[in-house]
């Protein structure tokens, strides 16, 4: 219970270093970035939303510094993110919340399946130690983790969706042709488009998962309850999957709770390759036409998702892995 | 180049791509023979072998660039367009500029920018690592703290973030930006290293002599940790080639320079896959996986070669043969 609590309380600092971090640094730049924006958008501002920006950013303002601070807090603890610029003159929240499903659907779903697979490999590969998937294996993480992920999505745009012309490689569904709805053609068309991003994701984030349940799994194939199942005569498929990777899947296990809030901020510079209509590709968009409320709205989304998750994992852990609540 | 256990500046690393120091032989002397001992090292280990040759090709092009591309980078009266030839190795683009020449020339800023971010955070991990944990109580529980926030907080996001109001307009204000948030990750494994070397004898040992702190960090501590030290480099110096290609490749760096990122940042912003020019894509980001693989070479090899316990299983040795005996 301490031990929650702790973590607990360590969440709480950092999604306070976080809010502090976003206050603090278009005020700290030479120049505030916000006047800029103001000018250009002059006179097609509500005063509603002009005061919304003023909290934000701390523009035409004769507060102090603290007392900046204070309106600012309150205005995120009431959810208040603000007018979108870029797309004005919709609130900053609405435009999130039409962009977040179609990342959580890419991202999510491809998560969960190099979860799998990549698991699954590491285990066949930590298993058939010295063989050639095993042998493979290594270098060819090495390689991956040194790929830009956005070239890895050029190559597969260049390839399967321009050569070979199987795959669409632009926006979430046919922009012109097809109206979206809850209709079976519309759900084609969206796995359809799916597929290339999805596939680029598959390929950059699974050796992590292969690598990592392999290294722990070898560990694990050397303790003595192992030894003690061969000995028993198990089959090799029961002493695999029931004994040494049942033992062994604890850290992907937890990694998977962690890699689910990375989910909105992995996915950014793929979504940008394919102009896919989720939250990556909206900060982008965001940050090149300087809608800073909605860029600071998108970050704090961001790191807001990958906080909690840390803070699943932790407690995952916990209860799992009794060790590390004594540890801890 | 100083041998181990006889540098005394904290960020003594040598530079990228020169052959690191073998592995921490845990005998002191014989410095004199260093270099017979990283090339030895070299020779005996595959991934440093080719990691090594990736860098010194990579650093010759960088100081030479003229000697290897005769064309003018930014010239652009050639035709438009052209394939590859013999004098246009990688063909034209379609404002007529040599694909080849600007691939050359952008090596030295990439480079440039590996190295210089490397050291930087580099230089701060030790100092908040390694000073932090030996030092211990109030400082050591601050500096871990900010340490754990900066851990979780999603670093490429809050990279956008930085440099969308920064406005990196040089080559020295993305350095700056992406040093700043970049040295967490090392800090923490420079950390843990420290704390169990604490209660060393040696260092009681010096204690006990009336050596100053600053004295027994660096002299007794730093150059005990030099594997992990020159490990954290490496690892800094290959994050800052993908994420300084990939700040330029969304636009975020200055357009002008003549840079990987910023040639891929041009091909995607006039469709270069999808008219005809793929070269102009596929060089430049097969050149920053190539630089980054150098990179990650030289990590896994330093660590092989330190940690004998994770070099890879040979197919055809023993040991793999007689653990699919056993799995049989």
């Amino acid at each position: 219970m301490r031990y929650a609590l702790r973590r607990t309380g360590f969440f709480a600092l950092t999604l306070w270093a976080a809010l502090t971090l976003n206050f603090l640094l278009p005020r700290l730049m030479p120049g505030n970035p916000a006047e800029a924006m103001i000018a250009k958008f002059h006179g097609t501002l509500t005063p509603a939303a002009v005061r919304a920006l003023d909290v934000l950013f701390g523009v035409n303002t004769n507060q102090g510094l603290w007392s900046q601070y204070i309106s600012y807090l309150h205005q995120m603890a009431t959810l208040n993110f603000g007018t979108s610029l870029a797309y004005y003159p919709n609130s900053v929240s609405s435009e999130i919340g039409g962009a977040i499903w179609w990342t959580i659907g890419l991202v999510g779903v491809t998560t969960v399946l190099a979860f799998a697979l990549g698991t699954l490999l590491g285990i066949v590969s930590a298993w058939r130690r010295g063989s050639r998937l095993d042998s493979v294996v290594p270098p060819v993480f090495v390689i991956a983790s040194a790929v830009p992920y956005f070239w890895v999505a050029m190559m597969l745009i260049l390839i399967f969706g321009i050569t070979m012309h199987w795959f669409p490689y632009e926006f979430g569904y046919y922009v012109t042709t097809d109206k979206p709805g809850l209709n079976l053609t519309f759900f084609q068309d969206v796995l359809n488009h799916a597929f290339l991003p999805a596939l680029s994701l598959l390929v950059t984030t699974i050796g992590t998962w292969i690598l990592t349940m392999r290294n722990t799994m070898v560990t694990t194939l050397a303790e003595d309850y192992v030894r003690m199942a061969r000995a028993k005569g198990l089959t090799g498929r029961r002493i695999m999957f029931d004994y040494a990777a049942r033992n062994a899947i604890l850290p992907n296990l937890t990694g998977f709770a962690m890699s689910l809030g990375f989910v909105v901020s992995g996915a950014i510079l793929i979504e940008y390759v394919f102009n896919y209509p989720g939250v990556g590709n909206m900060l982008l968009y965001a940050v090149n036409s300087a809608d800073y409320p909605l860029m600071q709205a998108l970050f704090l989304l961001i790191t807001v998702a990958v906080l909690v998750s840390i803070l699943i994992a932790d407690l995952l852990t916990a209860l799992l892995d009794p060790r590390t609540r004594t540890a801890g | 180049m100083a041998a181990p256990y006889v540098s005394t500046t904290p960020p003594a690393e040598p530079p990228a791509g020169t052959p690191i120091e073998a592995a921490p032989i845990p005998s002191r002397g014989q410095s004199g023979n260093a270099l017979a001992r990283i090339w030895r090292a070299i020779r005996s280990n595959r991934k440093a072998a080719v990691g090594s040759a990736i860098m010194v090709v990579f650093i010759f092009v960088a100081l030479f660039p003229g000697l290897i591309a005769h064309d003018d980078p930014e010239q652009d009266n050639y035709a438009p367009k052209m394939g590859i030839s013999t004098a246009h190795l990688f063909g034209t683009n379609q404002y007529g500029q040599d694909l080849f020449s600007q691939i050359v020339h952008g090596t030295r800023e990439v480079l440039l920018i590996a190295v210089l971010v490397g050291l930087a955070t580099t230089a701060i991990a030790v100092l908040v690592g390694v000073a932090g944990a030996y030092l211990g109580g109030l400082w050591d529980n601050a500096l871990g703290v900010i340490t754990d926030v900066l851990l979780v907080i999603p670093l490429f996001p809050l990279l956008i973030v930085i440099v969308a109001y920064a406005h990196a307009t040089s080559v020295w204000v993305m350095i700056v930006a992406i040093t700043i948030p970049s040295w967490s990750y090392t800090a923490r494994q420079l950390r843990s290293q420290a704390l169990t070397l604490r209660s060393r004898d040696f260092l009681e040992a010096a204690r006990v002599r009336g050596e100053r702190r600053l004295y027994i960090i660096v002299v007794e501590v730093i150059p005990t940790m030099t594997s992990l030290i020159v490990a954290s480099f490496l690892t800094n110096a290959l994050y800052a080639v993908l994420f300084s290609s990939s700040l330029q490749f969304i636009g975020l760096g200055n357009s002008s320079s003549v840079s990987w990122g910023e040639t891929l940042y041009w091909a995607q912003n006039n469709a270069a896959l999808q008219t005809g020019q793929p070269l102009w894509a596929i060089a430049p980001g097969a050149c920053v996986a190539l630089l980054g693989t150098g990179f990650a070479l030289l990590n896994y090899a330093f660590d092989e070669i330190g940690n004998p316990a994770l070099r890879p299983v040979r197919r055809h040795r023993r040991s793999g043969r007689r653990s699919r005996a056993r799995a049989a």
